[in-house]
């Protein structure tokens, strides 16, 4: 082998090692103008990772709507900020740890907490309220029933030891996911407007102070892990260490934190997550236009021997990078040591632009800040419509026979463990507190609530997303996910305002896959335009594959709204005997992709159900306005599965009956079970009729009376009779029938 | 009258209490850092929930050898009422303020959720506004709530009417149903033979306005309010002669 084979060989190892193509080699070249060193790779081979720089999806995410005038800082910030009036900022974003909690679910799902907490509080915000998105795969199987309940545990040891209530979430089953589950967790801080901060550094008289715990080697390479496939033997290969957590650290950090930005000691801050001290310096240094010089030597560490490349992508977790103006050290240094946070100036700001990396005297790497964050080389991947989709879209009807027995049909589907109650997931977390400058209500109702201390006004939250509909359809499950995210909100009277989005997708390198990854993102862009909500942050997660086999599609919406009013509230229990129950919107036939079809008939084909983004939003206005004039006595969105679904969790919470009459044109099957979108049950007093009537017909929204509040059965025609105690029964313990 | 929030570090429950004292009993209140060794001037201290020192060893064992416990421990002997909530009965018990102890729940899981307990004594500063087997719904948030104590304590507790609050059903019944973590005898909350010391598990805090799903935890608030009003008129009563 000649001396030139064997360099290209190396180069080819070194770059497989890094995850790096030639062409970004080249760039790396063409910015040094000279070969980088095993630092200065390892810093690019993290900084340019999917997971720290989208460089694959950025082209496609582009489209989304960010602007509004309420926002106050949108995409490209640890998390987005929007005015919400009386002074008040709220903070969201969202964050994917599905790699970690396949692999070790407890502790990955734990610091999947703990980093979007941090992310809130970086923008000096305190974290107020999480919500978590779960996907598993085959219910009932028992390695799926270990990754649940360890994530749900996991999940409930950091929120409750940090005092952050889980105020809302959804989980769902099914195959796709059973090799790659995903675990979102979505936090939302409240500041004070004029506390807000920002991760830049600035001022070549500022320093940079990291806090919080010893740097260790845990989570090495992660943000490189995070974005390749999962092949099934994680458990005998060698994978990095997962982080671990420390509530109890975290907490101390929050208050600590939370007391600087209060006191104004500090001009910059980022929480060190994924590629911790290269992904939070680089970008700090890149946002302020300047540079940044660390000292390695300073660094504390809790391993002996690491290296300038470990210590700078070290995952370890619940440490912040501050900066800050050189009189404010002792300042800072004081309110640390009171907390007993480890702290130390580890380098300082510069003017060159430069990040530089020292070890005592040696420069170890000098790269351009902004070569790494910001001048990523995007990749551009084809896009092709699946081949199979026309075949999973074809669904026939005459194909599909009709349950014998509505009864035992809803039950089955109640016991659904997509659609029981899902107490049992979120039974540890954090409920019920009130908080100096919050008060937060249960989980369960279509939209966690959190009101506004000294306020009259209150924030909602949900978050949505129905892969199986993007599976059949991208665009139209991206759009149905906003609406749905939407509609919970208006179902509590809440103006939707913004959006942070998670995007769970297999590998963008398969056309088929970047194709379901473009459409989507073109719905929830149509959505977001329609409701005229923007994106403020989010996150994307590819490569979401295991033995080669993508994940269905699964896009999770978070989204807040305002409700003006607290006293307004609006929930989804039927409330008063002789209510009449309306609903807004019309019964389609809609069957495709439905949890019935499912269910009933093991069948995951067909078109999911259409989506009429101005209907969708004249009905949400019409129950949203119905709300406000005080007239509506419960309001509950119709979505998985169908309208006997929602009246059976009306009743249910509510605990008391109904009796309608229902003419329908349609298939008796996809009235009751059949998820047309643009549907919402509401219950009012029949003196309110002729007002709710003035409302629909402004919005000129279809309407039509279901029926009453009566009694103690479900009863729906002749199809449908049952005792709503066997209905809550079911409704409550199906997770634990299996 | 002044009232006092311990701050540990791991504490997490101390804003709701500051909040329920500060906003909505609207009475004079200050924070309590876990190195203050001087408690002159106040007349109630409130240990609060949460994870002391991240209580690592054994819940509430790190906290009870903080320099505020020794102020506590000092502030109790003489009389002044100390209220410790979840993680702060956990201190009380670790720190000889109150018998027994504390231990994992019986299903080994926390547990969070709306539970109801009976008043069993209201002869005490805590409980003085509440009626007698009074039923308050208050919520609770634990994974180290079950009481523990030998026979010899419990008979003790049970004479001396220690035993405050007890789990039970909505309509007020004791059963090993209404038990959500295997306490022995229901216990939810107790006090020292003084009155003066009160460790319970469930948080009033938490429940003390409508819009939280119950206001049951005021009771509690207003009863240490009403005791500390009579004993300051009597106190300052005989006070005036001069």
């Amino acid at each position: 082998m000649n001396s030139n084979n064997q360099e290209e060989k190396d180069l080819n190892s070194i770059l497989e090692e890094n995850d790096l193509t030639e062409s970004e080699y080249k760039k790396i070249l063409e910015t040094l103008k000279r070969e980088p060193n095993d630092t200065e790779l390892g810093l690019y081979s993290a900084m340019w990772s999917e997971h720290c720089s989208y460089k694959s999806s950025k082209p496609v995410l582009s489209i989304f709507p960010t602007q509004a005038e309420w926002v106050l800082f949108g995409p490209g910030e640890n998390a987005g900020v929007i005015d919400i009036g009386e002074g008040l900022a709220m903070v969201m974003k969202i964050e994917s740890h599905n790699h970690p909690s396949a692999v070790e679910p407890f502790h990955g799902a734990a610091t999947g907490s703990g980093g979007v907490v941090r992310d809130i509080l970086a923008m000096g915000a305190r974290p107020v309220a999480l919500l978590g998105s779960l996907r598993f795969g085959r219910f009932g199987d028992s390695h799926v029933k270990y990754l649940v309940n360890e994530v749900a545990e996991g999940l409930a040891f950091y929120g409750n030891n940090i005092e952050v209530p889980t105020v809302g979430g959804e989980t769902y089953f099914l195959d796709s996911y059973q090799g790659n589950p995903l675990v979102n967790a979505m936090c939302v801080g409240l500041v004070k407007k004029e506390d807000i901060v920002v991760a830049v550094a600035e001022g070549t008289d500022s320093i940079v102070i990291l806090a919080g715990e010893k740097t260790g080697r845990d989570g090495v390479g992660s943000a490189s892990f995070a974005s390749r496939e999962l092949e099934g033997k994680e458990k005998e290969i060698e994978h990095p260490p997962i982080p671990q957590g420390n509530p109890f650290l975290e907490k101390k950090i929050i208050e600590a934190c939370l007391e600087l930005v209060n006191k104004g000691l500090i001009s910059g801050m980022q929480d060190l997550g994924a590629a911790g001290l290269i992904s939070s310096s680089c970008e700090m240094a890149s946002k302020g236009n300047c540079g940044i010089e660390l000292n390695l030597s300073l660094v504390p560490r809790k391993e002996k021997n690491m290296t300038p490349r470990e210590i700078m992508l070290s995952e370890t977790q619940e440490r912040m990078l501050l900066v800050a103006k050189k009189d404010k050290q002792k300042d800072i240094g004081e309110i640390f040591d009171k907390w007993g946070i480890e702290h130390t100036v580890i380098g300082k700001v510069t003017s060159d632009g430069i990040l530089r990396l020292k070890e005592k005297e040696k420069i170890v790497a000098q790269v351009p800040a902004k070569s790494l964050a910001e001048d990523v080389p995007i990749r551009y991947y084809n896009s092709r419509v699946p081949a199979k989709l026309k075949e999973i879209q074809k669904l026939s009807l005459e194909d599909v026979s009709q349950p014998a027995d509505f009864n035992q049909a809803l039950l089955k589907i109640l016991a659904s463990p997509n659609i029981c109650s899902k107490s049992w997931v979120y039974k540890d977390s954090k409920k019920i507190s009130a908080k100096g400058t919050e008060v937060v209500l249960f989980p369960g109702d279509d939209a966690g609530i959190l009101k506004i201390e000294g306020s009259d006004r209150a924030i909602a939250f949900s978050a949505d997303g129905n892969s199986r509909y993007c599976y059949l359809n991208p665009f139209v499950g991206g759009e149905i996910a906003v609406a749905e995210a939407a509609r919970n909100l208006s179902c509590k009277g809440a103006v939707p305002m913004a959006i942070t989005d998670n995007l769970n997708f297999g590998n963008p390198e398969k056309e088929e896959i970047f194709w379901q990854l473009e459409e989507s993102v073109k719905g929830i862009s149509e959505a977001c335009e329609a409701f005229g909500v923007p994106v403020i942050s989010g996150n994307v997660s590819l490569n979401n594959e295991s033995n080669g086999e993508a994940i269905y599609p699964t896009p999770i919406i978070g989204m807040a709204g305002i409700i003006e009013d607290f006293d307004q509230l609006c929930t989804m229990s039927f409330k008063n005997e002789g209510d009449l129950i309306v609903l807004l919107g019309e019964n389609k036939e809609d069957i495709g992709g439905s949890e019935y079809l499912k269910v009933i008939h093991n069948i995951e084909k067909g078109l999911p159900p259409q989506m009429d983004l101005s209907l969708e939003k004249s009905v949400q206005d019409a129950c949203r306005e119905s709300i406000q004039a005080g007239i509506i006595s419960s309001a509950h969105d119709c979505s998985d599965g169908g309208l006997a679904v929602t009246l059976a969790e009306c009743c249910v919470t509510g605990k008391k009956g109904i009796k309608l009459e229902m003419n329908a044109e349609i298939r008796n099957d996809a009235l009751l079970f059949g998820e047309t979108q643009s549907r919402i049950v509401v219950s009012f007093p029949e003196k309110n009729l002729d007002t709710l009537k003035a409302i629909t017909d402004k919005y000129e929204v279809p309407m039509q009376i279901l029926g009453k509040v009566e009694g103690n059965s479900l009863k729906i025609g002749s199809l449908v009779d049952v005792e709503v105690e066997q209905l809550k029964k079911v409704w409550e313990s199906g997770a634990d029938n299996e | 009258m002044k009232f006092g929030v311990v701050q540990f570090p791991g504490s997490n429950c101390d804003l709701d209490c500051y909040y329920a004292l500060n906003d909505i009993m609207q009475v004079p209140v200050e924070w309590i850092w876990h190195k203050q060794e001087n408690l002159d001037g106040f007349d109630c201290i409130f240990l609060p929930g949460g994870f002391t020192y991240g209580d690592y060893l054994r819940v509430g064992a790190i906290a009870r050898y903080s320099p505020v416990m020794t102020a506590v421990i000092d502030f109790a002997e003489k009389g002044g009422l100390v209220i410790g909530i979840c993680n702060g009965f956990q201190v009380l018990t670790e720190a000889g303020l109150l018998p027994g102890t504390l231990t994992r729940n019986e299903c080994l899981h926390f547990i969070c959720k709306q539970q109801t307990v009976r008043v069993e004594n209201i002869d005490t500063p805590f409980t003085g506004m509440c009626k007698k087997k009074q039923v308050l719904q208050i919520p609770i948030a634990h994974g180290e709530g079950c009481y523990y104590a030998d026979k010899e304590t419990i008979n003790g507790l049970e004479k001396n009417n220690q035993i405050i609050l007890k789990y039970c059903d909505v309509n007020g019944n004791i059963s090993k149903q209404a038990n959500p973590n295997g306490s022995i005898s229901n216990i939810a909350g107790i006090s020292n033979k003084e009155r003066n010391v009160f460790g319970l598990m469930p948080h009033p805090e938490r429940c003390i306005e409508d819009c939280l799903g119950s206001d049951a935890g005021r009771l509690i608030f207003e009863s240490i309010l009403i005791y500390l009003e009579k004993k300051n008129i009597l106190f300052n009563h005989k006070k005036t002669p001069s």
